[in-house]
């Protein structure tokens, strides 16, 4: 299984960028180059050279220990908000097709037509408006609106394995719904969750990076991808590299996943497996 | 003068050789049938003649179509030939049309890219003349009705029409009514030999079905494992046939398993005045939304031991009765008793009585759960069961039922998809046998395997009910096999059972006129084949 993901071009690329910024995430837990709150006036908006490899901000912070310490909050946004999606949106969509044409089906799937019609993230702005700013408002904000993408592309994948033969002997058997969803729909359809969960993944580091943008995300003194960019903004002609960085990290990160997605898209799928052999 | 020929031809897919040393010929006229099972080299055959082949392939050998030499032609003077020289027909006539297309637009595109001087009023006519032809008339089949308002046989003309649009010299129709109901097929079959005299055009029969072709075709060729094994004049084949593989051919079509008539016994199903409406999308808001009755007032018994067939084509509600028995489907009237204790109680389905039988479906592929393996796939009944085996019990149970199949106890260990079409069939029936019930519903069980594997597959069950004293409701589409496996039958069309008796009365004096129309269709083979001088010897 990992020869095959390994031989598919994206997927190596993609894993390559994502290990890669998640590295720098783990290393900014014990060690950064320079302390991220630290104030230093004297040394404040340095071009990139030797120490401080990416330069510093107008506070005098080191630049790259900023970005790596904000890898760790979009990574750990986007995937909480990710998790909040499937471990709601999964069951929903399971529940939704082992009840198709049900009363229970058309309130789950008008409730996530409901979410799906309001721009995710204007509501994210409103809810982390009226709750207040901060990371776990912002978490909430993202993962309610992958609620309905994982609950619609469960239910679609599920609604076509339900009129397969085996979930029929599965029946026969006297299995419950619920039993055979989780025993014979769920592992069926984690191909595709894995694929839209990367996806989703991406989308959330750029929601992130966008709340915090607009001062709805984490906090000061925490860095942020998206506040960086925010704060360089009026800098953005004297010291363009200060945007210029936390701008290529939010683009490699979607990039490197976005390609794992394709990736693993091709190989789970198997008409494109088949061509590729 | 003949049409085409093919001469020693051998086709490697890059290293593996496809088909070897194949030799045929058609001409003007003739119906040339070409019979193998799965894995021939049949439709490859067909394939190399279009040269419509993966990309890898290599064809060595010589095949001339009207003295065009097609191995040596260019991609474009392929293009021109098929279509123009060449029409085809495929199995599946539910994916061979374009559904967003009305039908003349279909017919005329074909007529149009090989003739592009004429005129779009012109085609038209055309199409209209070819749809005539396959007997799609005007007043019921404007040019402007869509695939989707048309059953699979007037999909099949359709197709035909396509194809003969521009009266080709070569007709290649590959498994052409496969897909199709017994009646259906014998209206089809007629067509194409309709048409093959009209035009004097050759056309090139490609079919697993021994019987579909003996009554038509003028020469036959068995293919198996990518050669050609037999070949002969259709009128002398069944008489002279020298290899083995055609005999056994012959053999395994006609197949008939021992089997000991069943003794008189207490009934194990009991199905009174059974009806099942299914609701119909509602039309209208505020109306009422309609009903569809697929299921009207059926009422039958299976005595234990028995064998009782339910034959009835696509549509007419077997499948619908089957869920019903099954208690996969709430009924609306009526009463199903199995072993005496009703089936459907107040609670839901009564799982006392839904322990006592199984299921075996048609499709070998779609029955098995992808990701699991065998020994967990067999095993899954056993949720039936209070206290399931554990353990060694478990083991044992496990291979107890492999061995009873005709597996290996070692391929408990293995996933369905290292398993071929027969043998998943074969794990099928393993897992109906595993809690020992005594009912099964076989559902098609045997109408997706090559004749062959069905012989065994057929054999294996006559053999289990034997041992384990099984009772079986064998549905199916073919009266072939009803025939051979079945002591009593059901004739069932539109929703109801218009005909029940002893099988074998039933065969030789049917009373319904529906009945007398579908054994009529059913294509034969010729009474002097050597299954029958077998039996006679």
């Amino acid at each position: 299984m990992i020869r095959t993901l390994l031989q598919s071009r994206n997927f190596t690329l993609g894993l390559i960028l994502i290990l890669v910024f998640a590295l720098a995430a783990l290393i900014s837990f014990v060690w950064t180059p320079y302390a991220i709150d630290g104030v230093d006036i004297p040394n404040k908006l340095r071009t990139p050279a030797w120490p401080y490899v990416l330069g510093t901000d107008q506070y005098g912070r080191d630049v790259l220990s900023m970005i790596m310490v904000g890898a760790r909050v979009s990574i750990a946004v986007a995937l909480v908000a990710v998790g909040i999606g499937m471990v709601i949106g999964v069951p929903l969509g399971l529940a939704a097709a082992a009840k198709k044409g049900s009363f229970w089906d058309e309130v789950i799937m008008r409730g996530n037509d409901l979410v799906f019609a309001f721009p995710s993230l204007v509501i994210a702005i409103l809810i982390t408006a009226i709750f207040g700013a901060s990371a776990i408002n912002a978490i909430i904000a993202i993962g309610i609106f992958n609620i309905p993408v994982f609950a619609r592309i469960t239910r679609g994948g599920a609604l076509s394995l339900w009129e397969r033969d085996y979930i029929l002997t599965a029946r026969v058997a006297g299995k419950t719904p619920t039993r055979i969803s989780m025993e014979h729909i769920l592992p069926n359809v984690m191909n595709l969750l894995i694929v839209q969960g990367t996806i989703q993944f991406s989308l959330g580091i750029l929601a992130e990076a966008g709340l915090s943008f607009v001062g709805l995300g984490v906090q000061p003194p925490m860095p942020s991808w998206g506040r960086m960019l925010a704060e360089s903004q009026t800098l953005i002609y004297s010291t363009p590299t200060l945007a210029l960085f936390p701008g290529l990290a939010i683009l490699f990160t979607v990039l490197g996943l976005n390609l794992m997605g394709d990736g693993l898209r091709d190989i789970f799928d198997p008409k494109v497996r088949k061509a590729r052999t | 003068m003949t049409l085409l020929t093919i001469e020693n031809l051998s086709m490697k897919i890059g290293a593996v050789e496809i088909l070897h040393d194949v030799s045929m010929s058609v001409a003007p006229g003739e119906i040339l049938g070409v019979i193998g099972e799965s894995g021939s080299g049949k439709s490859m055959t067909a394939f190399s003649v279009m040269q419509l082949l993966p990309d890898a392939a290599t064809c060595t050998g010589a095949i001339t179509l009207a003295s065009t030499d097609i191995l040596a032609a260019s991609e474009s003077d392929l293009c021109t030939i098929r279509g123009n020289d060449v029409g085809m027909v495929f199995q599946e006539p539910m994916t061979a049309l374009n559904p967003v297309k009305n039908i003349g637009d279909q017919v005329a595109e074909t007529i149009r890219i090989h003739e592009p001087g004429v005129s779009k009023a012109e085609a038209l006519a055309r199409a209209r003349e070819a749809l005539d032809r396959c007997e799609l008339p005007e007043d019921r089949f404007p040019l402007t009705r869509y695939p989707h308002e048309m059953s699979g046989g007037q999909r099949q003309r359709v197709v035909i029409a396509m194809a003969i649009a521009r009266h080709p010299k070569l007709l290649i129709a590959d498994e052409p009514t496969t897909a199709l109901d017994v009646t259906t097929q014998a209206e089809i079959l007629t067509l194409l030999k309709r048409l093959v005299t009209e035009d004097n055009m050759g056309l090139m029969m490609i079919t697993h079905d021994l019987a579909v072709v003996s009554d038509m075709a003028d020469h036959i060729v068995i293919m198996k494992d990518g050669e050609v094994v037999e070949e002969g004049p259709a009128a002398t084949l069944y008489k002279d046939m020298q290899h083995p593989y055609t005999k056994a051919l012959f053999e395994a079509s006609s197949h008939q398993p021992d089997r000991n008539a069943p003794l008189k016994s207490p009934p194990l199903l009991q199905v009174k005045g059974l009806i099942r409406d299914y609701t119909l999308p509602r039309e209208k808001l505020l109306k009422a939304p309609g009903k569809f009755r697929a299921v009207n007032d059926v009422s039958f018994e299976i005595r234990r031991g028995e064998s009782l067939g339910l034959v009835g084509e696509s549509g007419c509600g077997k499948s619908t009765l089957t869920r019903a028995i099954l208690g996969l489907e709430a009924i609306q009237d009526g009463e199903i008793i199995l072993d005496g204790a009703p089936l459907f109680t107040e609670g839901g389905v009564n799982p006392m009585a839904r322990r006592k039988m199984q299921v075996v479906f048609q499709d070998p592929y779609g029955s098995f759960n992808p990701r699991w393996k065998v020994a967990r796939l067999i095993t899954e009944p056993f949720h039936l069961l209070d206290n399931p085996p554990t353990g060694l019990a478990f083991e044992t149970a496990v291979d107890q039922a492999l061995i009873s199949v005709g597996l290996t106890p070692d391929d408990k260990h293995k996933y369905i998809h290292e398993f071929s079409g027969g043998q998943r069939q074969r794990i099928a029936i393993a897992r109906a046998l595993i809690t020992r019930p005594d009912l099964i519903i076989l559902d098609e069980a045997v109408s997706a395997l090559d004749v062959s594997v069905r012989a065994q597959v057929l054999d294996l069950l006559a053999e289990l009910s034997e041992k384990h004293g099984l009772t079986y409701l064998f549905i199916s589409h073919d009266l072939s096999v009803v025939r051979t496996i079945t002591d009593r039958v059901l004739v069932m069309k539109a929703g109801e059972i218009v005909e029940k008796g002893e099988t074998e009365s039933v065969f030789d004096t049917p009373q319904h006129p529906y009945t007398k129309a579908l054994i009529a269709a059913a294509p034969r083979l010729p009474d002097d084949s050597p299954a029958d001088i077998k039996e006679t010897a």
